[in-house]
């Protein structure tokens, strides 16, 4: 069952259409995924509180309902380095039209990666892992499996990867954290079975993976019957079904 | 509901429906004529003016049938299917396949759900309808397509199961030309009742059936997932090709994973996670049918190939590299094991790496040294033969004589032999003692990519 949190911010979503990241990292952290440590903040003084706390550099990034798409915006900050450039990057990131507040959290490191899930018509839950970044569709290297997956699922999806060097150590670079990456896998494919038709599809994209970790440092989720869920079902009325009833 | 399939795939009784009195090529003439004919099953033609067609009294309605029919084929116009379906269930027939076009293909869905509620309470099996329905070799056909036009696959292990009549039809015409057998054939149409997934359990329990193939063109909500675990609960290879990949469906897609997971994506993948062995072409289909239909052991793909020239030893070693295969290193020890059993004017000019080039030279007897020099090493899991007939120490007894050689390492042969007719004993030893022949390199490396994959990924 779906704790009764989850439920909850799911159903306060509704509206936009979507889980704003904070609330999708909130998800997350219930569900045992690693998120970065980070706070949402309404003025200045207690974002520079944050960055302090936090420790820099830190990241910044604009949050509102209509702010899906962030990078093509400019919503997103990385790397910043100190207090007068969070105030600078405070100040860029309210100006975006529909930015409500700002999410600061601590800067990390490692290969992108996506993980994702998707409630697929004929299949339904399905989750998928690929080599991430704003490039994903260009490289399109990506494993799916039918969820829920098993620990083997999880490593015959990353063996099956074009670029799965990149992860075992390539060129001298230190391997990354395979356990973490395996397990982080297995708890979100239990999430989205939880989930189940109440969300068309959710992307955590990056998942940055390090030899010490894996952590989701952004989460899309993306609600059903948004006007997308309601064009699949027109297409999987082409198909003739059965009347319901007959085993 | 538990439904007996019996009287669908052997009946002993049939009835037609919709026989015409006036045009003889009429579809439910032409089926009639050829159960009447050409099966060992007993048939009777139903028209509701009776009268008589040929030699043979036209009942009126299946109620008036001197015998109960375990299987009647319907091919009257679609508004009077309902009322023959009914029929069917009050004379107690066992099955039916509906052959009549009509229903949800042409607007008419509540006619298909008509009778798809009628025949599913009262548990009574009909295939179709829109399609051609089903054939048993040497047992029947419901096919209205006239005897003489049809290829006929002999008898044998596969079961293919399409939701096109046309592929099917087509299918049948490419495994009776490559000579691979069938337990059934079925075009199950607009899937009313019957659809793959019931198809597959019953198939399962078949014991005509070893392999079990379908052309697949979409399954209905989650209908994906219950194949799946049935397949991979299956003993039996489970083959799938799979039409209509290209994404048309235009979709708003608002995140990465609904647009790199699309509808194809999806179905390959999840196949490929449950063992299931997808065909990307009607060739595939061909080449994995035939191969898992002799080997149900899964291999690793390590491959151990022997030739009679050097050249096809290079091409067969890439196109095995391009479908994921390995051609590993033989040891010295493998290698002496085949020089050893070698004659001895081979012995100086064969080449002993993987590939094993026996040279044009090489008689009946150095083929049977190198494959058994291969069987006994653990290099290698599977054995490509390349035979060139055209060398002259290549006897017709081949075939037969290297399907024999030593099998209890049930390490899988398949060989490509050019398929000429004056090459046809030397094939058939190969084919009747169940070692798979294709006539292009190409060809035998999909036979050992099938038993790569029919495991699960």
């Amino acid at each position: 069952m779906l704790k009764k949190t989850i439920r909850q911010i799911l159903e306060d979503s509704r509206p936009y259409g979507w889980v704003l990241e904070p609330d999708a990292k909130r998800i997350l952290k219930l569900s045992g995924i690693p998120v970065p440590k980070g706070k949402v903040v309404r003025s200045l003084p207690e974002a520079l509180a944050a960055g302090r706390k936090l420790g820099f550099p830190v990241v910044a990034k604009a949050v509102g309902p209509t702010l899906i798409h962030k990078s093509d915006v400019g919503a997103v900050i990385l790397a910043i380095a100190d207090e007068s450039n969070l105030q600078a990057a405070y100040g860029r990131l309210t100006e975006i039209p529909g930015c409500r507040a700002v999410l600061v959290e601590t800067m990390e490191q490692g290969l992108e990666m996506i993980v994702g899930g998707r409630t697929d018509p004929q299949f339904g839950p399905v989750v998928l892992l690929g080599m991430g970044g704003t490039g994903v569709e260009i490289y399109n290297d990506i494993s799916l499996r039918m969820a829920p997956v098993k620990d083997h699922d999880v490593r015959s999806m990353i063996r099956c990867l074009r670029a799965r060097e990149l992860l075992t150590g390539f060129r001298g670079n230190p391997p990354v954290n395979i356990e973490a990456l395996v397990e982080l896998v297995l708890c979100f494919s239990k999430l989205v079975v939880k989930m189940g038709d109440l969300i068309d599809s959710m992307d955590l994209n990056p998942v940055l993976c390090s030899p010490t970790g894996c952590v989701a440092t952004d989460a899309r989720i993306i609600l059903a019957n948004t006007p997308a869920k309601t064009e699949n079902r027109l297409e999987e009325d082409n198909y003739c079904n059965r009347p319901s009833g007959r085993a | 509901m538990k439904t007996d399939f019996k009287p669908l795939f052997a009946p002993k009784t049939m009835a037609v429906v919709g026989v015409s009195l006036t045009n003889a090529s009429h579809p439910a003439n032409v089926i009639f004529n050829k159960l009447n004919l050409r099966y060992p099953v007993k048939v009777y033609p139903v028209n509701p003016r009776g009268g008589r067609i040929i030699r043979d009294k036209v009942y009126k309605s299946l109620a008036d049938l001197p015998e109960r029919p375990d299987h009647v084929v319907i091919a009257a116009r679609a508004p009077h299917v309902p009322a023959i379906l009914e029929d069917c269930i009050a004379c107690g027939a066992g099955a039916a396949t509906i052959i009549s076009g009509g229903f949800a293909e042409s607007g008419r869905r509540d006619l298909q759900e008509q009778i798809t509620c009628l025949a599913g309470e009262a548990g009574f099996p009909f295939i179709g309808p829109n399609c051609l329905g089903i054939y048993v070799p040497d047992r029947f056909d419901t096919f209205f397509l006239p005897g003489e036009r049809l290829v006929r696959p002999m008898k044998g292990n596969v079961a293919l199961v399409s939701q096109s009549g046309g592929v099917l039809v087509d299918q049948m015409v490419k495994f009776a030309g490559q000579g691979i057998g069938l337990s059934l054939a079925v075009s199950i149409g607009n899937k009313a009742l019957v659809r793959e997934t019931d198809l597959l359990r019953y198939l399962a329990r078949d014991p005509a059936t070893e392999v079990i193939a379908f052309y697949i063109e979409g399954f209905a909500h989650r209908e994906g997932r219950l194949f799946v675990e049935l397949a991979s609960k299956c003993s039996k290879p489970v083959v799938v090709l799979k039409a209509g990949k290209s994404n048309q469906g235009r979709r708003a897609v608002s995140s990465h994973t609904a647009s790199l997971a699309g509808d194809y994506a999806v179905f390959s993948q999840v196949l490929a996670q449950h063992g299931i062995v997808e065909a990307r072409n009607e060739y595939e289909l061909l080449s994995f049918c035939e191969s898992l239909s002799c080997y149900k052991q899964a291999i690793e793909g390590k491959v151990g190939i022997i030739t009679v020239s050097g050249g096809h030893g290079v091409l067969a070693v890439d196109t095995c590299t391009a479908h994921g295969l390995q051609v590993p290193a033989l040891d010295e020890t493998a290698k002496e094991q085949i020089r050893t059993g070698l004659s001895s004017s081979i012995r100086e000019i064969a080449s002993l790496e993987n590939p094993v080039d026996l040279t044009g030279s090489a008689r009946d007897d150095d083929f049977i040294a190198a494959a058994n020099g291969l069987l006994k090493t653990r290099a290698i899991d599977c054995i490509l033969l390349s035979l060139l007939p055209y060398s002259p120490g290549i006897s017709s007894d081949l075939g037969a004589r290297l399907s024999h050689v030593d099998r209890n390492q049930e390490m899988p042969i398949v060989a490509y032999v050019p398929h000429v007719e004056k090459y046809r004993m030397l094939i058939e030893g190969f084919e009747l003692n169940r070692v798979p022949v294709s006539n292009s390199i190409e060809g035998a490396v999909l036979m050992l990519e099938a038993l790569r994959r029919c495991q699960p990924c």
